[in-house]
């Protein structure tokens, strides 16, 4: 029947052409500080999967990805925060051995909720349930409600813009518009070096490859096509016997645990995090990767992540002023000439014509092999 | 009637139902019982109420006031989806499949089992499923077009579809809002041998303004007129109703 297979033939090669591109071909032929740039990139690819799960096939768009990209953010920073800020490091402190940005702002002691990132595995806890757990409380107030589609999308990008304002007002707890700087050591070992920053890419890789993974497993089962049923005619699913607020909550926690793994990558990659990822502006970028790649490909995220933000560090480079006029009309365009992005237009005009190469040339050797045949008969 | 003698159970009872529409009662006051296997058509002109009373028996309309029993089961206060899984389905008006998947993914989603978050997540595609859905398939004339994406179908193979999920649902009470509007005179004869051949076993609620159609399946006829219920009974009774003429015919 339909999709028997993990994965079909073309989205096994676009599953090869992007290991190879991560694990080989880029770490052999960029320097650290490129691939250290390459990895920041791909902390987006992990919001693009979630919203291709949750926008593309959910119909759900949100533009407050940056919230929960930046909860996993925080939850990491939190940890590695509280690690760097040892007695001996913060010695020079009036309270030596909490957060320097505290210590600025009169604080005596770690406040309560700062307490369980000490633990490295309930830090690692809290990366993935504190947004899935938030996701949960919005999904449900927005859809056993039934309330969707833009007013959806215009709520949670009122939640992200609240959350930045909540961070930079609450300087003392949060480090406040700087954000979290100054990170060392994660569990002891220095994430500062060249070494380090090698190896975190790779980790960063794997975890992608497991999102990626992820995203496939939930899109080829009953749930992933009740997605696409939904997105088109929510009452008929609801006439199914299903709770069709179940199944968005669901894609929206989906979509913010993947979006926090990047978050909390993000942190270690960069070494610091900031109200700038969390707001308006980082949340509607990452609805624009998405789309470029194709809000209906799984790749087609992971492609327009790089590509976009490839693209906007060399213009924005060069033309500093231009860049977001740039990241607008791209994003237009997008919508108006390429619906599905990248990966529709590959898939729409590159893959046929592939396809057909390969048919020719399977014929034409069939047909070669006739004629070395014909003689020996 | 005997003195004494036990109130029959009815599959589904309503009464009193009410709704308004900004103080519009689009049904007022509505009473009307349907009993196991039977089979209901509600017909009336346009605006009588008669879409709104399926509306409001599968949760999809609240109703102000009234209630509506079903195997006892107060439905007024269920969501739709603990309403179909009561027994009730329900078919729109315009057909309303899932035009992104195949027959078959349509077929199996409206397959009752699975229906959670996770249930879903853990739903395999086995035999029993397999089975049932070419089954259902091949009653809705669909058999050869499993694989075929929904959008591709025809108007009428689109009614059927959706007859078909129904169907799969295996529902107590079906609902039918103009099951055959719309469709070629072949298709119209081929869809009434299918509802002949589905309204077994189960009470049917249809709406549906083709008479002939109307005399072929109904056991009782409920005439509804501004959202009130005008006269009741068999076709013939109905039929030579002077209300119902006059409503019909008299403006």
């Amino acid at each position: 029947m339909i999709n028997s297979r993990f994965f079909n033939r073309s989205e096994l090669l676009g599953f090869l052409a992007l290991a190879v591109l991560l694990f080989l071909i880029l770490p052999l032929s960029l320097d650290i500080f490129r691939l250290n740039l390459v990895a920041k990139y791909l902390t987006y690819a992990f919001v693009g999967i979630g919203l291709v799960l949750c926008w593309g096939y959910g119909g759900i768009l949100s533009l407050g990805q940056g919230v929960f990209f930046g909860l996993g953010g925080y939850c990491m920073a939190m940890y590695l925060k509280l690690e760097a800020s040892s007695v001996a490091n913060t010695k020079i402190q009036s309270t030596p051995g909490i957060p320097d940005f505290m210590d600025w702002n009169q604080l005596t002691s770690v406040p309560l909720f700062w307490k369980p990132f000490h633990s490295f595995p309930i830090t690692v806890l809290a990366i993935l349930l504190v947004p899935a757990f938030f996701a949960l409380i919005i999904g449900a107030a927005m859809f056993k409600r039934r309330v969707g589609g833009v007013y959806f999308a215009i709520i949670t990008q009122a939640i992200a813009a609240i959350l930045t304002i909540l961070i930079v007002g609450q300087q003392g707890y949060t480090g406040g518009i700087n954000g979290i700087t100054d990170l060392r050591t994660l569990h002891g070992w220095d994430i500062r070096t060249d070494h380090a920053k090698f190896i975190l890419y790779f980790v960063e890789v794997v975890l992608l490859f497991g999102c990626i993974v992820a995203a496939q497993f939930i899109r080829l089962t009953k749930l992933g096509r009740i997605l696409v049923a939904m997105r088109e005619q929510e009452d008929r699913v609801r006439f199914a016997g299903y709770s069709v607020a179940n199944f968005k909550i669901f894609a929206f926690c989906a979509a913010a645990v993947f979006a926090a793994i990047g978050g909390a990558m993000f942190t270690l990659e960069v070494g610091f995090m900031s109200p700038s990822f969390v707001g308006i502006v980082p949340s509607i970028e990452m609805v624009i990767y998405t789309a470029v790649g194709g809000r209906m490909s799984i790749f087609g995220a992971v492609w327009g992540a790089l590509l976009v933000n490839f693209a906007k560090t060399s213009l924005s480079e060069s033309f500093p002023q231009l860049w977001l006029f740039g990241l607008g009309a791209l994003f237009i365009a997008v919508v108006l000439a390429f619906p599905n992005g990248l990966s529709g237009i590959w898939a729409d005009h590159v893959q046929p014509r592939i396809d057909r190469l390969l048919a020719l040339r399977k014929s034409k050797s069939a047909a070669g092999m006739i004629a070395d045949g014909a003689p020996a008969e | 009637m005997l003195v004494g003698h036990q109130p029959k159970e009815f599959l589904l009872a309503v009464s009193g139902l009410t709704v308004s529409f900004d103080g519009f009662k689009a049904v007022n006051d509505l009473s009307f019982y349907v009993e196991e296997n039977e089979i209901r058509v509600i017909i009336g002109p346009n605006g009588a109420g008669k879409t709104t009373v399926l509306d409001l028996i599968c949760g999809k309309t609240r109703a102000t006031s009234g209630s509506i029993q079903f195997r006892g089961q107060e439905l007024t206060k269920l969501r739709e989806n603990e309403i179909v899984q009561a027994g009730v389905g329900r078919k729109f008006q315009t057909p309303s499949v899932f035009e992104d998947l195949t027959v078959f993914e349509n077929l199996e989603i409206s397959f009752p089992r699975g229906r959670t978050v996770f249930g879903s997540l853990t739903f395999q595609r086995d035999d029993t499923v397999k089975q049932r859905v070419e089954e259902v398939a091949e009653m809705i004339f669909l058999k050869d077009r499993l694989n075929t994406y929904a959008d591709q179908l025809s108007h009428g193979q689109k009614q059927w579809l959706e007859i078909g999920m129904l169907l799969i649902q295996d529902p107590d009470l079906l609902m039918l809002d103009e099951p055959v509007a719309g469709m070629s005179v072949s298709e119209r004869a081929k869809t009434a041998e299918l509802l002949n051949r589905i309204i077994k076993d189960r009470s049917v609620l249809v709406i549906e303004h083709d008479m002939k159609f109307v005399e072929d399946i109904a056991h009782k006829v409920t005439v509804l007129h501004q959202g009130q219920i005008l006269s009741e009974g068999t076709m013939e009774h109905v039929k030579n109703d002077p209300k119902v003429i006059e409503v019909y015919l008299g403006h």
